[in-house]
């Protein structure tokens, strides 16, 4: 078997073209990312070394409002996981518990997910349209004009405008995850507590939230993670942070910075920094949730 | 008397998300069939009445629409093909053939997953720029592939690393060399994580705004996600035309999605647990 399966020229033929294109195309360029994020360049002169001195001015300095962007994306993580998970968990856990219909609302829950998210940010642009949008419209009848407001345009209402279609596009992502989860549960166990005298309540705290931790740690990291690698609503629905920067995210900050204004090395930082917060929460979750196993 | 009240409570509640979640999709597309004169003042949350099929018209002819559509599909297409056939070879590779690196090869990929695109935008559009690939189907195709790879190494390897070591073996009693065992016979037993792969990877791909924006800036090569930009700026009080632009654009993966619900569903689920 050795002969066929250890041939040292067939493995090289299998690996070498898939291997080579996502070394040149993904490990390279996080490589130069790297060294780019340790210079200043502005793409047309030389690279001038810097050291740390982008991070530095980032995160100590302030620079081109970086820590506003870091609490933009920390709101939405931070929402993502008390309004998406937990609301996500409900509606998975009524799901699952066998009513009629499961099937149709779980297709109608998970939809937005199939959808690009330019689509959802073009449907929402019209929603939230001051004059005509669906939201205004809606209050208008329900006599409420006094709440009518540019949802995007104003400072106090635009973070929570950008919030919304977030969490309503993936929530169904959550449901879903939740829901497979708790549908790999045995039944036996469910039920032998249920002989035992434990009611509803008690079978879903004590049984079913242990049993899918590590479905609930998933959904935990997906959400903070995406909260931080999140581009394309803010692109579309706040212009990657307007009013006045003040909705701005990180990959969005990230985009100007390397995009708009020429920043190629404090741009390279800053996408530095987002991978390395990806990475951290990845692991400080797995760390955490390790832990509370033991 | 408990007991009865209870569903109710719930499918108040079930009901009630369901049309949070898909009557906007209906207001889209109800839009998208209206002139402005309901769209703005008549008839702004019901159904479109007369029926104004000449959005799409609109659409099509002045909003290059269809132009978006072909591109996107002819990137998504050759990206797929090109990611499954590379990420069945590798992960082959990785999980039948006998070797050292098999094992820290996967996990190089599987921290590839963990890398958000943003970490390798800037490199790629350089180069992209230099190699004279800017404003090319092809250099979308290569760094769609490479984004995508990570996850279908994962799903088909743990799929592949389950089959029996008799299959391989008794193949290679009958003659057959490596090449016929992955065609003939691995290939096709992966059929159902080969499917989850495609399902992924189209609605990945048909979707993605950012690297598109990058790296492509002619209008007769734009993708749908960026196309839809521009016509947003172009048309930003004919909403008519962008509604039908919107619903056109979302229809393969709602169409598909309509149809493999299941499926779909359970692709993201595998898609999303990753060990």
């Amino acid at each position: 078997m050795d002969r066929v399966l250890g041939k040292k020229s067939s493995i090289a033929v299998f690996v070498l073209p898939g291997l080579l294109i996502f070394v040149a195309i993904m490990v390279v360029p996080i490589l130069m990312s790297v060294s780019y994020s340790l210079t200043q360049w502005d793409g047309l002169n030389a690279q001038e070394f810097v050291g740390l001195d982008n991070f530095i001015a980032l995160v100590r300095d302030n620079y081109d409002n970086f820590l506003v962007t870091v609490r933009n994306t920390s709101l939405i993580a931070l929402l993502t996981i008390l309004v998406q998970i937990p609301l996500g968990l409900i509606l998975a856990l009524v799901l699952a518990d066998g009513i009629k219909g499961e099937g149709f609302f779980r297709t109608v829950y998970f939809t937005p997910v199939v959808v690009s998210a330019t689509v959802v940010g073009q449907l929402f642009l019209k929603i939230y349209n001051p004059d005509y949008g669906l939201l205004n419209v809606i209050l208008g009848k329900l006599g409420l004009a006094s709440l009518q407001r540019a949802w995007l345009g104003e400072t106090t209402t635009a973070l929570i405008a950008l919030l919304i279609p977030i969490v309503w596009q993936y929530i169904g992502q959550q449901m879903l995850l939740f829901y497979a989860g708790i549908k790999s549960i045995s039944p036996e166990i469910l039920e032998s507590a249920e002989i035992d005298g434990a009611n509803k309540w008690q079978r879903a705290t004590k049984i079913t939230l242990p049993l899918i931790a590590p479905m609930i740690e998933v959904c935990i990291t997906l959400g903070i993670v995406g909260s931080i690698k999140l581009f394309d609503l803010s692109f579309i629905l706040t212009k990657n942070g307007e009013p006045l920067g003040t909705t701005r995210l990180q990959t969005g900050l990230m985009y100007k910075q390397i995009f708009e204004y020429g920043k190629y090395g404090m741009g390279s930082a800053t996408a530095i920094l987002i991978v390395l917060q990806c990475l951290l929460v990845t692991l400080l979750i797995q760390r955490l949730f390790k832990k509370r196993r033991l | 008397m408990r007991k009865k009240k209870l569903p109710v409570l719930k499918y108040f509640l079930l009901i009630l998300v369901a049309c949070v979640q898909i009557y906007p999709f209906f207001w889209m597309l109800f839009f998208s069939l209206k002139d402005n004169n309901q769209i703005f003042s008549m008839n702004v949350m019901g159904l479109p009445n007369p029926v104004q099929w000449a959005n799409y018209t609109a659409a099509v002819q002045n909003g290059h629409i269809l132009q978006f559509f072909f591109n996107s599909t002819v990137v998504t297409f050759f990206a797929m093909a090109l990611t499954l056939l590379l990420s069945l070879m590798l992960a082959y590779a990785i999980s039948r053939m006998r070797w050292k690196f098999g094992r820290p090869l996967l996990i190089i990929f599987l921290l590839g997953i963990m890398i958000p695109a943003q970490a390798i935008v800037l490199p790629v559009f350089l180069m992209i720029t230099r190699l004279h690939l800017y404003n090319t189907r092809i250099s979308l195709i290569l760094v769609y592939t490479v984004i995508t790879l990570p996850v279908s190494i994962y799903i088909l390897s743990a799929y592949m690393r389950n089959l029996p070591q008799e299959l391989e073996e008794s193949a290679a009693l009958d003659g057959a060399d490596i090449y016929r065992i992955f065609f003939r016979i691995i290939t096709p037993i992966v059929k159902p994580a080969i499917i989850t792969v495609l399902i992924l990877n189209f609605i990945g791909m048909w979707n993605e705004l950012l690297l598109s924006y990058i790296l492509i800036s002619k209008t007769n090569l734009l993708t749908l996600t960026v196309g839809l930009l521009t016509m947003q700026a172009k048309y930003n009080t004919a909403w008519g035309p962008i509604g039908a632009a919107l619903v056109i654009s979302s229809f393969p993966t709602v169409l598909i999605y309509l149809f493999l619900n299941k499926h779909i569903q359970e692709s993201f689920i595998m898609g999303s647990v990753k060990g």
